[in-house]
């Protein structure tokens, strides 16, 4: 289907009928007509948004044949009927959602619903460092300077990363000027109320944090209801020289909402930058996570716990681009899996001829509780540099025997033994995590879902 | 405390214990010496349950009760315990969360409410002292990155902490220098009582200079072929196997 100039009017029950007969990616083709007609044609977003729905055309949903997705399958997800352009507002209660917020200590938070900015819920901050919205980003003058200089500039150019910036219009802005020490971690959450059938998310995200600044930041999805969402999100990050950025997500969503999550870090020389990510709810949750190291001596730290069980699905998809020399990277991700789980991660580090001294470490850890788990997994170095140290290790397998009767023997039954056995599995990941409240919040949500009882202190 | 009769054992149906007999009452410490591969460790893993190994004859009574085909934990809750040769690294989980663990599930199984966390944190104290165990040791990951005087003096905690009927230690004199050595046996003597028993199951004789046996066995070929008391360990350590052996097929 060629886009034309034909508008198309959404919301509007009539057609919402011939939708139907329309598969999915026609329908996001015509809902992009009406979507761009509200902005005006000679900003320069305006070219950059055609150009992603061209190549979103070109391509449509990946599927199987594609090789990097060729063990995640959206097709089941692509049945769904549904409401792209969200327009009504919707408002929670805050004593409804308090439990999704670090309350211990105090943050600044930009909270969405159902797409739309909640200032009830939010706190965000303009004094010494900008901690906003999107939608003020892309249209006020004053960040004109920020987004042309970054806006979509690390983003790949891939067909769902283009869907998102077609229709780009929210989410969180956080920008962060040189040599500040931010006092407080930030909080985004991304709530949907479920009020629609279906509904379909696109929230955009930029990070600019300037030279020897220092963030922490904690990002969420949540989904209120049992109505299906899917959110397919893009968050550009960069960090100056100098720069520390400690990004945490959570991914404890409730088991209709799929999470497609596209997240792209510039690293400037001597930054330092990681990203933690909590796989626990969710539907269907695909990461892909890159990083850039452009400068030299830069640090890239990328971990993740993952623990799912029926029929849930996690796709890391991981990409360290060493570019300049002397820089490091380190990567952990570990996954327990039972009933009829399946994980895959496909781990990719490229060192590039002039990358030497480059220290890449991957390790890819896994247990199956159940014999219908299933572990796709592939590291994949791209070496180009001869003075490098570069090592992968992955695992997949049972219980560790030894110390299964190791625990046993001191009086520690079978299924408490397993269970202390994956928590502390879990739990050597969360060492490198640097808020003590998210840390204890986490180990909490890991001893839940593993089932041990924790009489003791963390 | 313990009978063993003719107890057999395999593993991958090769057997190790060949009629094994063996009787330990309470306040007793014994030795089981051998060469390498009699089967002293074997002995070890059958009685605290591990199940690789299968016993195909006879019989392991405790307290008059046969415990052989009893979970490991089932074992522990009874008040077996064994320090292990090689202890396991358990990275994730703290020295002393795993015994507060411990300590808890073996209350659970005999019906006891959790330990009191102010009781738990002075009897760790306590018997840490008694090791002469750093208090950060507390903290770190099980017997991760220890040394083997480390993990040895780990293991007699672990003991103390859970005051086993029956404690029986496998070659817990390995890889311990003449100091480590000294304060693990310090550690087993305190513990030591009336209505315990310890077994020792050493390659060389010099722990029992610091732990003294009341009775020593010796293991050759899955069989004990001979007992004594502490003299014969002196008798080993200066003249060997080879004697036995020789006295044997006379």
């Amino acid at each position: 289907m060629n886009i034309s100039t034909e508008s198309i009017i959404l919301n509007d029950k009539n057609s919402r009928e011939q939708d139907i007969d329309m598969n999915f990616k026609d329908k996001l083709l015509s809902s992009y007509i009406a979507f761009e007609d509200h902005h005006e044609d000679d900003s320069p977003l305006h070219d950059i948004r055609n150009k992603a729905i061209k190549t979103f055309e070109a391509n449509g949903f990946p599927t199987k044949k594609d090789e990097e997705w060729k063990y995640t399958s959206l097709k089941s997800l692509l049945k769904s009927d549904y409401n792209i352009l969200p327009k009504q507002e919707h408002t929670i209660e805050f004593k409804d959602v308090k439990k999704y917020f670090l309350h211990d200590i105090d943050t600044y938070k930009v909270v969405f619903i159902d797409g739309v900015y909640s200032s009830f819920l939010s706190e965000t901050t303009h004094d010494k460092l900008d901690v906003c919205l999107m939608s003020s980003a892309l249209n006020k003058t004053k960040y004109k300077p920020i987004i042309e200089a970054y806006y979509n500039k690390v983003a790949k150019e891939d067909s769902l990363t283009s869907l998102n910036t077609a229709f780009a219009k929210e989410g969180a802005y956080i920008s962060i000027p040189k040599h500040q020490e931010v006092d407080k971690p930030i909080e985004i959450i991304f709530f949907s109320t479920g009020s629609e059938a279906a509904l379909l998310l696109q929230p955009r995200n930029l990070i600019v944090v300037g030279e020897n600044s220092h963030v922490q930041i904690i990002e969420r999805h949540q989904c209120l209801s049992e109505n299906a969402v899917l959110t397919n999100t893009v968050t550009e990050v960069f960090a100056e020289k100098r720069a520390v950025i400690d990004y945490y997500k959570i991914q404890n969503d409730g088991r209709t909402a799929s999470l497609i999550d596209n997240t792209f870090i510039s690293q400037e020389k001597e930054s330092n930058c990681s990203v933690h990510t909590f796989s626990f709810g969710g539907n269907i949750t695909r990461n892909n996570l890159s990083f850039y190291q452009k400068g030299e001596h830069c640090d890239s730290t990328l971990k993740g716990v993952t623990i799912l069980e029926d029929k849930q699905h996690v796709d890391h998809n991981t990409l360290v681009y060493h570019i300049s020399p002397n820089c490091e990277s380190h990567q952990n991700y570990k996954g327990i899996f039972d009933n009829a789980s399946t994980g895959v991660f496909n781990g990719k580090i490229i060192v590039a001829k002039e990358a030497q001294k480059t220290n890449a470490f991957q390790q890819n850890n896994n247990i199956l509780i159940s014999d219908k788990a299933t572990i796709n997994a592939k590291p994949q170095l791209e070496i180009f540099a001869d003075d490098v140290k570069c090592s992968h290790g992955c695992t997949i397998g049972q219980f560790d025997e030894d110390a299964l009767f190791y625990l046993r023997s001191r009086g520690i039954a079978k299924k408490e033994a397993q269970a202390l056995l994956m928590y502390a599995f879990a739990n050597t990941v969360l060492e490198s995590v640097k808020i003590p409240e998210l840390k204890v919040r986490i180990n909490k949500l890991i001893a839940t879902k593993i089932g041990v009882n924790l009489g003791f202190d963390i | 405390m313990l009978n063993i009769n003719n107890l057999h054992a395999q593993v991958e149906d090769k057997d190790i214990l060949k009629g094994i007999n063996l009787n330990v009452k309470a306040g007793e410490v014994h030795a089981i010496m051998g060469p390498n591969g009699s089967g002293k460790s074997t002995l070890a893993s059958v009685i605290s349950g591990k199940d690789e190994f299968e016993v195909s004859q006879g019989q392991i009574l405790f307290e008059g009760a046969d415990i052989s085909e009893l979970d490991p934990e089932e074992r522990a809750h009874k008040g077996v315990f064994m320090s292990f040769q090689y202890p396991v690294e358990i990275p994730g989980v703290s020295v002393t969360n795993f015994i507060k663990t411990a300590i808890n599930e073996n209350r659970k199984a005999q019906g006891k409410k959790d330990m009191p966390a102010s009781k738990m944190l002075k009897l760790i104290k306590e018997k840490a002292e008694l090791l002469e165990i750093d208090r950060k040791f507390l903290s770190r990951s099980l017997n991760e990155g220890f040394s083997g005087g480390e993990k040895k003096r780990n293991e007699i905690f672990q003991m103390a902490m859970l005051e086993p009927k029956l404690a029986i230690l496998d070659e817990t004199d390995s890889g311990l220098d003449i100091d480590a050595l000294k304060i693990v046996a310090n550690g087993v003597n305190k513990l030591k009582s009336s209505d315990n028993a310890v077994i020792l199951i050493t390659h060389y004789q010099r722990l029992l200079d610091y732990i003294v046996p009341d009775f020593v066995h010796v293991l050759m070929d899955g069989k004990i072929v001979k007992s004594g008391t502490k003299e014969l360990a002196h008798k080993l350590e200066e003249n060997g196997y080879d004697w036995i052996k020789e006295e044997l097929v006379n």
